[in-house]
């Protein structure tokens, strides 16, 4: 995973409440059995408006907006299914934060596996990141758990292990194969009854 | 202190980590289907890492699967995705229900089917129906594919304890009203998001009195309210349920004395609790494109109250004021994992039985599973679908999200008893209203929802 210590990039806001994981990425792009690929279907139904053609009046296709890292967005992002390839078509698209109210538990799971850093904003400070201007760029910084724009600082909670799983950019598997004396101990004590 | 069932099944399962933070905990059942996994055994290749416990992982196809001539898979990457399943199963030595395998079917219908689903468990799936399977007393949840990795190579997966929530359900059903229309009613009362961030046990009378499939329909739509993992105390209707199932333990005895130490203290144990009425409880239809737009088959629609009530009405082709009756249905789907299991079909043909859809209706009936479909089949029930002019189908779950070829026409109001009426769910444009078996099965007579309560049983 790559690490994410700081990030400092322009915005797209997006301003919806419960947008779920079907409009990020359609069901019909679930069908591939790769991770990559995905970011030229994200938000699909939004984003087109037929084969190929691009909606104009979509944020995402705008020209002053590309290139943008951070995605700012409303409550209960990533609801719905809990198909990781939201998470992948976000990260495949290039952004690397996602600012909304809250997420699905899933999503969240989901975000913290592939190195999307997803934090929490209430709302009032989300629209002032929401309104500025399509050149300006805001400072997000894991080590100080704070978000930077003009004169604002945002502080947001994460929780230290998945902090520390960001910044250092750490595979679980990998992890968690240092616990397998006390998995092996666990696996010793299940009950059976056969 | 005082513990939840969810309190107790937590601390039994926890390998490593302090309360408040992720804590590794060890899986006993590991589901897959052929979507959510292939990426997760590509991992294990690219790293070199073997599945731990193949004996407790359990797979199969159902998102993908046609449900006419199912070997003819006509789409190049569905067929890409089942034939990676099975290719995986083989090489990591994962038990497989393949295709066309008696035991086939939506993963959520063959666990508990299979008895594989047991109290006490924890059971993880890259779905977020997972959640179908705490039903039995367990600890069930959906997951991502990079869980699905993790489960794979350590038999464990890191999670933090969420909060826990009671749902007391009491009072009796009236006539015409069913699980279904509980986990709608709280839904539509509660909000799509109240869930999030807990455990969610339901308990009460109504709840005590259910079948296993029942319990199970009200479980697999916690996920639809936020919470990922719903769960019912298991008692003698579950115990009864497991028994004699094709992996359920053998000394059954042993077995249930241990289940039977999970069970909620008082409720004075949950973070909150909450609490519902059913005994005037009415039919529930969803109108706009969020299983929380629902309401009562007899009640307007609401007003428009923000953008996205507004952006859902566009969608569906609907007006506030109007109700469910008023929608004209072409199509229908009698199927998933919410609503697709033997009881479920029995009820839809009991109704259907003599009858005939009405004109113009599409009407598609897709067992949750192929044991579903042979016992129906045996009971005669095919044939009254059949005749009533729905077509009989292989199981799979087809419609519920369309990404076989079973989708619902743009623009068509389809009534489903599926979970998930979200924008382009069964197919895009398709608009979905969801109900139970009864609901769907007078309304694939009517051509519209009428209120089943005023019907004869
Ligand atoms: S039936 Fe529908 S909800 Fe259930 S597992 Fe299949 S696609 Fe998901």
């Amino acid at each position: 995973m790559e690490p994410i210590t700081t990030v400092t990039s322009t915005t797209i806001p997006l301003m919806k409440e419960n947008i779920d994981t079907d409009q990020i990425i359609p069901k019909q792009f679930l069908k591939n059995i790769l991770k990559v690929g995905y970011g030229r279907n994200l938000f699909f139904d939004w984003r087109y408006i037929g084969p190929n053609k691009p909606n104009p009046d979509f944020i995402l296709n705008k020209p002053e907006r590309q290139g943008a890292e951070i995605l700012v967005t409303g409550d209960n992002f990533g609801c719905g299914s809990s198909r990781e390839h939201a998470v992948w078509a976000l990260k495949d698209f290039g952004f690397k934060v996602v600012i909304a109210g809250g997420y699905s538990d899933i999503f969240y799971m989901n975000s913290t596996k592939n190195g999307v850093l997803a934090i929490i904003l209430p709302e009032d400070q989300r629209q002032i990141l929401a309104a500025i201007a399509p050149d300006e760029k805001i400072t997000v910084d894991l080590p100080n758990q704070e978000v930077r724009y003009a004169d604002y600082t945002f502080p947001f909670e994460i929780d230290p292990l998945w902090k520390d799983k960001f910044i250092k950019g750490l595979d679980d598997i990998a992890i968690t194969m240092g616990y397998e004396d006390q998995i092996e101990a666990y696996e010793a004590k299940i009950p059976s009854y056969n | 202190m005082q513990q939840t069932m969810f309190d107790k099944l937590w601390n039994r399962h926890v390998i490593s980590g302090k309360p408040g933070e992720p804590q590794l905990i060890y899986v006993d059942l590991h589901l897959l289907h052929e979507v959510t996994s292939p990426q997760a055994f590509e991992g294990l290749r690219e790293n070199n890492r073997q599945v731990r416990r193949p004996d407790k992982t359990f797979a199969t196809m159902d998102h993908n699967v046609p449900t006419i001539d199912i070997f003819n898979v006509q789409d190049a990457i569905s067929r890409k995705q089942i034939e990676t399943l099975d290719k995986n199963a083989k090489e990591f030595g994962v038990r497989l229900a393949g295709m066309g395998h008696e035991d086939q079917g939506i993963i959520h219908v063959i666990g508990p089917q299979l008895g594989l689903t047991q109290p006490g468990m924890v059971v993880v799936c890259g779905d977020s129906h997972t959640a179908t399977h705490g039903a039995f007393g367990s600890i069930a949840f959906g997951i991502g594919t990079s869980e699905v990795e993790h489960v794979l190579a350590t038999q464990t997966i890191w999670q933090t304890k969420p909060k826990t929530m009671g749902i007391h359900v009491h009072g009796k059903l009236p006539h015409g009203v069913y699980a279904k229309d509980i986990i709608m009613g709280i839904i539509a009362r509660e909000g799509v998001a109240f869930g999030t961030g807990y455990s969610a046990e339901l308990y009460g009378d109504t709840i005590e009195n259910m079948s296993m499939e029942e319990r199970m329909t009200l479980c697999n739509m916690g996920i639809e309210g936020g919470a990922k993992m719903m769960n019912i105390a298991p008692d003698q209707t579950t115990f009864d349920y497991v028994a004699g199932r094709k992996y359920a333990p053998k000394n059954m005895a042993q077995a249930i004395e241990d289940w039977q130490q999970f069970y909620t203290d008082s409720p004075d144990a949950f973070d909150k609790v909450i609490d519902f009425d059913v005994s005037d409880l009415a039919p529930f239809v969803s109108w706009g494109t969020n299983p929380g737009m629902a309401v009562p088959v007899d009640q307007a629609f609401p007003a428009v109250q923000n953008a996205d009530d507004q952006k859902a009405y566009d969608y569906v082709g609907l007006q506030p004021g109007q109700t469910a009756p008023e929608i004209p249905i072409q199509f229908i789907f009698f199927g998933s994992c919410t609503n697709g299991r033997l009881s479920d079909l029995k009820i839809a043909a009991h109704i259907l039985k003599g009858q005939h859809i009405a004109d113009g209706v599409t009407a598609l009936v897709v067992p949750g599973s192929r044991a579903v479909k042979k016992a129906a089949e045996k009971m005669g029930i095919d044939q009254i679908f059949k005749d009533a002019g729905c077509e009989w189908r292989e199981p799979g779950c087809s419609a519920c999200l369309g990404m076989n070829p079973d989708q619902v026409p743009a623009g068509m109001h389809c009534a489903s008893t599926s979970n998930r009426n979200f924008e382009g769910r069964q197919g895009a444009g398709s608009r979905t209203h969801l109900a139970s078996p009864a609901m769907v099965a007078y309304a694939a007579i009517n051509g519209h929802f009428v209120d089943i309560r005023k019907e004869e049983a």
